[in-house]
């Protein structure tokens, strides 16, 4: 609580009914926060129960920690957990290397000195970000389409195959695939961050710099790349806090039943079993272990940031 | 100024990179507006590939006819105008509340908010809580776990914070209320990142897909995106559509309805809406991010 400093012991009274008057007005929201945000936190108690759909919890059997043992229990289950970190370390890895394209990106366009240019390669490649992921897959589907898409189309015409091939059915390359599509969708947005870091960077320094004889690399590599350093070392913390987090949508609108080994993260993993498969308490169970590890490596980057920034991200 | 050899090899190289970049961004959109004004035959067989050939706006006309897509639409454009207004209301009204220092446990309860940023139940347990409060199958499913958004409300505190306090103040002399106060004076200020706000949830809200995956089995509350989702996946339902769309008298095989014209006619009606906004929102965009990056 706040001490109110008040200058006359008049208006105590008044500001007393004020206090509470706020909190009321922002009562309706923070109830809107309490129902979406907190009591999802309550559900974790399904982990501990044989929960089954359309029964009241306390009329199931409380089986304690089994859905978390038996996330790990017999070969079966232990090769599926693999199949599915692989599946999600993966993909992250693959993540967390490609985030030095936005940066370099965010460095070679501000090279480039046509105004007008510089427009519209920023307006044109920053569209996709602004799609859904089912629309980026109905352009994959038409794009790479057996009978119909261009992409076979010109592979024959290229010689590269001799017949159409199903590219959004095989289960080749999965993940390089998704960080494909990931770039396609996100890189121009992500290097808006580091333009705008590039643009606060002081101009006197590259002057200064060009007095001395500097080349416009040297100005690169020694001025511009530092500039953005700060903004790229917080970004990928973040993503290493991230790291088990891969969201679900693109990996839901691109899975198929022959590629749902390799395709299935983590967050698809816990989709599945739970609302496709109907195991909610082993998906709780697992989301749960999820929550905490995440959180872990919140604390994880948190930690390092403080360590090497002096700052903290959070 | 003279440029040096290599200074020029590498301009050339730099534009044409991002040259390259560019259209391999815009070319599918492109690609996917050629096919729904091009003969439907020749763009099924796959001859439609860098211009449209035998151009006709049939398709457009036709796929209104199917079944379902209009009341998707409609479930669309709803949650999106009501959606937007939700988050507007709630962020604005919320952010500026907190910045009183009056309000009873104002610390306890901004945390209270903030916090829910970082940690995250999982769907699971969100499911079955949307469950019990009976919002499956219920519109305002869309609507209202939207209202409150943690990083919104960030930045409309900050905003508020930034402006000069004795504009309030006198108000507040005058014994303007708190939400006559909001109203009147404060909102008109923070328009500009109350506009921000606004697109961008307007375009969260517009592509928002798996909520409607989770909670709706009622086909009146699919949106666009669900159904465009379906007609990709399912062929079968698809050629049942096309079939029962089409009487015995439209032979003309140009116009004909093929899977191919309804998927991407519908992906084009998807998106139109994001690519007519896009030149106004664009200014937003830097704004909209530095401010959450300074204090996340």
């Amino acid at each position: 609580m706040n001490p109110v400093v008040e200058p006359k012991r008049k208006r105590i009274n008044f500001s007393i009914s004020l206090r509470y008057r706020l909190l009321l007005y922002a009562a309706p929201f923070l109830v809107l926060v309490l129902i979406f945000s907190y009591f999802p936190l309550y559900g974790w108690t399904y982990a501990f129960f044989n929960y089954r759909v359309g029964f009241p919890l306390f009329e199931t059997e409380f089986v304690g920690f089994k859905w978390f043992t038996s996330i790990i229990s017999n070969e079966y289950q232990v090769q599926e957990v693999v199949r599915v970190m692989k599946n999600t370390f993966g993909i992250s890895t693959l993540g967390l290397l490609t985030s030095v394209f936005p940066v370099i990106f965010a460095i070679f366009l501000v090279e480039i000195r046509t105004n007008w240019y510089k427009r519209l390669v920023q307006t044109l490649t920053t569209l996709p970000n602004f799609i859904s992921w089912v629309l980026v897959y109905a352009i994959a589907f038409m794009l790479f389409s057996v009978d119909s898409g261009i992409i076979n189309k010109l592979m024959i015409s290229l010689g590269l195959q001799s017949q159409p091939v199903n590219y959004l059915a095989s289960s080749e390359h999965i993940w390089l695939k998704m960080t494909l599509w990931s770039l396609w969708k996100g890189l121009g947005w992500s290097a808006i961050l580091y333009i705008a870091a590039i643009t606060s960077i002081d101009q006197e320094l590259y002057d200064a710099a060009k007095v001395d004889g500097a080349g416009r690399f040297r100005l690169m590599w020694h001025i511009t790349l530092p500039g953005v350093m700060s903004t790229f070392f917080v970004l990928l913390l973040l993503s290493i806090a991230n790291f088990i987090n891969n969201g679900l949508e693109q990996y839901f609108v691109f899975q198929n039943s022959l590629n749902k080994d390799t395709i299935e993260v983590l967050d698809l993993y816990v989709y599945n079993t739970g609302l496709v498969g109907y195991n909610f308490s082993f998906a709780t169970a697992v989301s749960m272990l999820k929550s905490l590890v995440s959180i872990f490596l919140l604390f994880v980057a948190n930690q390092l940031s403080k360590w090497v920034r002096g700052e903290s991200i959070i | 100024m003279k440029q040096s050899f290599s200074d020029r090899l590498f301009n050339v190289c730099n534009y044409i990179g991002f040259g390259i970049f560019t259209l391999i961004c815009i070319f599918p959109f492109y690609y996917l507006f050629i096919q729904t004004i091009s003969d439907n035959s020749l763009s099924a067989s796959g001859q439609v590939t860098f211009y449209p050939k035998g151009i006709h706006f049939n398709n457009y006309v036709e796929v209104l006819k199917v079944k379902g897509l209009s009341n998707a639409a409609l479930v669309s454009v709803a949650r999106t105008v009501l959606g937007t207004i939700g988050t507007v209301i709630g962020s604005a009204f919320l952010g500026y509340l907190f910045t009183k220092k009056k309000m009873a446990g104002r610390v306890f309860w901004y945390r209270f908010v903030i916090v829910t940023m970082y940690f995250n139940a999982g769907i699971i347990p969100w499911f079955i809580i949307m469950m019990n409060l009976n919002l499956t199958n219920n519109f305002w499913a869309y609507i209202l776990p939207a209202i409150v958004s943690p990083f919104n409300v960030i930045l409309v505190k900050t905003f508020v914070e930034s402006l000069p306090e004795a504009l309030e103040e006198s108000a507040e002399m005058d014994g303007a209320g708190t939400i006559l106060l909001f109203t009147r004076i404060v909102f008109p200020l923070i328009v500009p990142i109350v506009a921000t706000i606004a697109i961008f949830s307007a375009v969260n809200q517009w592509n928002s897909f798996m909520d409607t995956v989770f909670l709706m089995t009622n086909d009146k509350l699919y949106t666009l995106q669900f159904v465009l989702y379906k007609y990709l996946n399912e062929s079968n339902s698809l050629a049942a559509i096309i079939r029962s769309g089409q009487g015995m008298e439209n032979i003309d095989l140009s116009k004909l309805q093929t899977s191919t014209s309804i998927r991407t006619t519908v992906a084009m009606i998807v998106v139109t809406p994001i690519l007519l906004v896009y030149p106004f929102f664009q200014r937003f965009f830097v704004k909209g991010i530095m401010i959450g990056a300074v204090k996340g």
